[in-house]
Formats: C-alpha cells, structure tokens, sequence
C-alpha cells in the first residue's frame, strides 16, 4: 500500500471521529455516533496491520507482515478478553468508574508507546521529539495515577472525602517541581534513567493532584483527565508521524475541555475551585459535625398514608436509587400515585449519582416516561406547590448547605429546594452524610421524615402499604 | 512531516473539537464522555506501530503491554458507551407513544 493511500484511510477514521463526536451531541443521533466512532477505530487499527511504516534512517520498509505480528494479535486478545466482558456485565452504579478505568489504561497505554519509541530511537531523536515524548509520558501517567485514584473513590475503596494533609500544598509543589526538573534532565541527557524517574515522578505527582478532589467533584476530574489522554495520543501521534493520531488526539482533547468546562458549569463551580478548592479548605471544617441529633423517622405506613392525601409529589433520585437497583420499584410507586390521581415528577439534579446524566440513564432503563422527568431549573419553582418531596438515595444535590455555608465544598452548587415543599421524605441507607462527605441540615428539620433502609425495600413496603390504603 | 502541516492539523482540530460538542445537554455528558474516552483508544494504532519497531524484549514487551492497555481502552469504551445509549432508545420509545 502506498503511503498515499494509507494516509487517506487515516483521514477517512478521522472523519468518522469527528462525525462521532457530533452524533453523540444530539440524544437522536448519539447511539448512532458512537458506531461511527468505533467503525472509525476499527479501519484505523485493521490499517496499521497493512502498511509497514519506514524506518527513519530512510531506508526501504520491511515486508508484510509486521514484525512481531503474531504476539501483536495475541496481546490484541487478552485486551479483547478483558475489555469486553467488563463492558458489558458491569452494573449502571459502576459505569462512572469503568470509564475513568478506561481512560487511565488509555493514558498509561500512550505513556508506553512514548517510552518504546523514546527506546528505539536513542540517539536518533531530535529535541522536539524528545519534548513531544517528555510531555506524553508526564500527561500519559499523570491521566493513569489519576484515574485509578478516581476510579477507587468511585468505588469506595478509598474514602470518598477530599484527602489533605499538612503540608500538602508544599509537597504537590515540590513533586511538580521535580517532574520539571526531571522533563529537562531527559531533554538533556537522554537515557533511560532519567525517562525511568520522570515516569515514576509523573505517576506521584498524578495521585496527589487527585486526592484532594471531593466525591461530588470526581466526575469533573474524570472529564479532565480524559482530555488530558487525548492530548498525549495527539503528541505520541507526533512523535510516531501519525496524522490520524494527531487528529484523533486533539479532537478528544479539546472536545474533553469543552464538556469538563459544561459540566462544572451544570455544578456552577468553577474549574480552578474543583481542583484547588480542597487546598484553601481546613481540614477540621471538612470533617466537622458527627454529634448525635434527634431525627424524625418514619415507618412505610406512615410514609404511605401522606403520599396518599398529596395532591402533588416530586420524587428526587440519587446514587441510592441506583446501588438498591430500585428504578424499576420507584417507576412501580409513581404509577400507583398517578392511578390515584395524584400528580407525580422526577426532579432531576444534573449530577445526581455519580456522573451527570446518571439518573436519566437509570430512570431510562426503568421505561419511566420521558415527560415525567423534571430538570432542576424546570422543577425548582414548583416546589412551593408540592405536598411531599420523596428523596430516594439523594443527599448532596438537595442539602441546602450549598446554599448557606460559604466554605463548604458543595459551597455554590446548585440543588433541588426541596426544603420549599410541604414535607420532605428521606429514604436513606443510614445517617451517612452524602459522597461529598457534607452533614445535611434538612435531615434534622420538623417536616422531614426518615425511612431508613435499603431503597429499594423500602419502596417495596410503601407500594403494599399505599395499595392496602 | 513539515512542522507548519502539523501545526495546522492540530490548530484546525482544536476548533472541530470545541465546535462540535459546544451545545450538548446535560443528559448526554456522560455518554459523551465516554465515547470521547473510547476514541483515544485509537492509540492503538500508535502501539502496534511501535511493537512492529521494537528490536529488544524490553521494548516488545512494554509495547504488548501497551497493546493490551489501548485496546481494553477502545473496544470497552465503545461498547460501554453503547449500553448507556441503549437505554435512552428505551425511553425515546415511551415518550413516543
């Protein structure tokens, strides 16, 4: 094959990638979109295996097939192997942390490439080159570290809490001083040593720029990193005179710093408070309160029999709906209060659960009617005329503590006044604050009641027992 | 490659990439995200590129890696991404009724 043409087919996965990215922007065309995307990578990846790049020193290609074409396929299967069934049996709860996973085996993957490359050239790379390596290995295990940091908070491996300690602000300092120090002793030195030690650097520096994030912060930063992988496929696409690499690349980076921008926006904080707002904050604010409180707390006959002489109710879904599995249960409740005659909405916070949109997905699968569901800007006026907000596994988007404790680190985000409606009803696992780790104030008003336990066995026993009314 | 045609490239996909995404619902971050996060998988290609060059263990072993790594990247990103979307198709249906 000619370089011509293998250059062209490069162009045409390119397109596609664009052609991806704008169907996945619209709910009509996005599935659609994503099929473009993966139709694109597959030509780009069955490409590669028929044109044989030539080496630098200007001579001739080898012949097909490529060097080390069987243990290219085998390595090709074990990633099948692994990939696709994680895809596809993991649980809705799970899907935030499945894909910060991918995207930090995307950016250790180019953090490789950029390493082998750096290897094989030795001597023969030219100071850009050698620029273009540096600034893929640093993002490429910065993204990884960072990723799996995200992807154990997500999985409640760790504590969900922003991670200070004293100092914490010299020692962040110090490590991205080294990593620059080290860029430059590879730039100048070129040996394996010191890519070795920037690498390791990197991967440091990578986790504590993430732990100071707090949970309800997580997916912004998985949004980042994920520009970030982009940006170092674009540069390992330079290093590799790959066009459709570049192209590929740039396009994830700077569609990824758009949406990062969009969805800390839908959180109204800023992106600089995201990252560094953990920083400014006292570790002893963050992990105040814990004193006992009297709550009121009810059982499912009494939650029942107020739902049962509402005229209006809006229900407000959070990450317990989706780790009870309880979408099908709560869609099962709204029905019976429409059959009643009672009017019923979902309020939907924008990042409800644990990424934006995740409620919309769960509420999807449970074929809830799409009119049904309530964005926040559509259903926050509407709480004034609500007999009962029922609050199912929610606790950060409706504490009013965003709007009240300057300092806290929800402190300006938006959420569901739900303390507007006439009685609250919390179904909660626990007295556990939420994923940002905040006490909820709400929780100790007069007009809310507490219905403790799993959401979805809760709801079960309020559908029998508002049946039985 | 001349440097000038690279940095066109990459100055001329910056601004696709910001115009492309720049009017997106709040629903579709996350699939959105995500299917962004399946296409770097595309890094792929770069590591079989390299594991066609290596000429010593070391470099043939990390480029393996990197294989194993770029391609749970693609291929899970797409087909995850693909349930999520799966999914509205559902709810579409109900509001059509």
């Amino acid at each position: 094959m000619s370089s011509a043409l293998y250059d062209l087919i490069g162009l045409a996965a390119g397109v596609c990638f664009i052609l991806a990215l704008k169907g996945l922007s619209h709910p009509k065309t996005a599935r659609r979109g994503n099929l473009i995307g993966a139709l694109g990578a597959t030509i780009a990846t069955l490409v590669v295996f028929v044109y044989v790049t030539p080496p630098r020193d200007g001579s001739a290609a080898h012949s097909l097939p490529l060097h080390n074409f069987g243990w290219i396929l085998g390595a090709i299967a074990v990633g099948l192997i692994i990939g696709v069934p994680a895809a596809r049996k993991v649980q809705m709860t799970q899907m935030p942390q499945l894909v910060a996973l991918f995207n930090g085996v995307g950016g250790g993957a180019a953090a490789l490439v950029a390493i082998v490359e750096y290897l094989n050239l030795g001597s023969d790379a030219t100071t850009a080159e050698v620029i273009f390596t540096v600034f893929t290995v640093v993002v490429g295990c910065v993204s990884f570290s960072g990723s799996i940091i995200t992807f154990m908070k997500l999985q409640e491996l760790m504590t969900t809490r922003p991670v200070v300690f004293p100092g914490g602000r010299f020692v962040i300092a110090v490590t991205l001083a080294a990593v620059l120090g080290a860029s430059g002793w590879v730039v100048t030195a070129l040996g394996t040593t010191p890519l070795l030690v920037l690498a390791a650097l990197s991967l440091l520096f990578g986790i504590l720029f993430v732990l100071p994030v707090g949970g309800a912060d997580v997916p912004i930063v998985i949004s980042l990193l994920n520009a970030f992988t982009g940006l170092t496929v674009a540069a390992s696409g330079y290093v590799l005179n790959s066009t459709l690499l570049i192209i590929a690349g740039t396009l994830v980076g700077a569609s990824g710093t758009i949406l990062t921008r969009l969805m800390a926006d839908a959180m109204g904080r800023s992106l600089f408070g995201t990252l560094f707002g953990a920083f400014t904050a006292k570790p002893q604010d963050l992990a105040a309160a814990g004193e006992e409180r009297p709550v009121r707390s009810g059982s499912p006959d009494d939650v029942a029999i107020l739902l049962n002489y509402a005229r209006r109710v809006v229900i407000v879904p959070g990450f317990g709906l989706a780790v009870a599995q309880a979408q099908h249960t709560v869609r099962e409740l709204a029905d019976l209060m429409l059959s009643k005659g009672i009017d019923v909405a979902y309020g939907i916070h924008p990042v409800a659960g644990r990424m934006p949109g995740h409620m919309n997905v769960l509420l999807a699968e449970a074929n809830v009617p799409y009119d049904q569901l309530a964005e926040m800007d559509e259903v926050n006026p509407t709480f004034g005329q609500t007999d009962v907000a029922i609050v199912i596994g929610a606790n950060d988007v409706v504490n009013p503590a965003a709007k009240t404790t300057p300092g806290c680190p929800i402190y300006g985000m938006p959420i569901l006044e739900v303390s507007n409606a006439s009685n609250v009803i919390f179904l909660k696992r626990s007295m556990r604050p939420g994923f940002a780790g905040i006490e909820n104030e709400l929780l100790y008003d007069p007009k809310t009641m507490l219905l403790f336990g799993d959401a979805k066995a809760s709801l079960t026993k309020v559908v029998s027992a508002l049946k039985a009314l | 490659m001349e440097a000038m045609a690279i940095v066109s490239i990459f100055v001329l996909a910056v601004f696709v990439g910001f115009e492309v995404v720049s009017k997106v619902s709040s629903t579709l971050h996350t699939p959105l995200m995500s299917g962004a996060n399946a296409i770097h998988g595309v890094i792929l290609v770069g590591a079989i590129i390299v594991a066609d060059h290596s000429k010593t263990n070391l470099e043939l072993g990390l480029s393996l890696a990197a294989i194993v790594l770029a391609t749970i990247n693609m291929v899970g990103g797409f087909v995850v991404t693909d349930r999520m979307l799966e999914m509205f198709k559902g709810k579409k249906k109900e509001a059509d009724k």
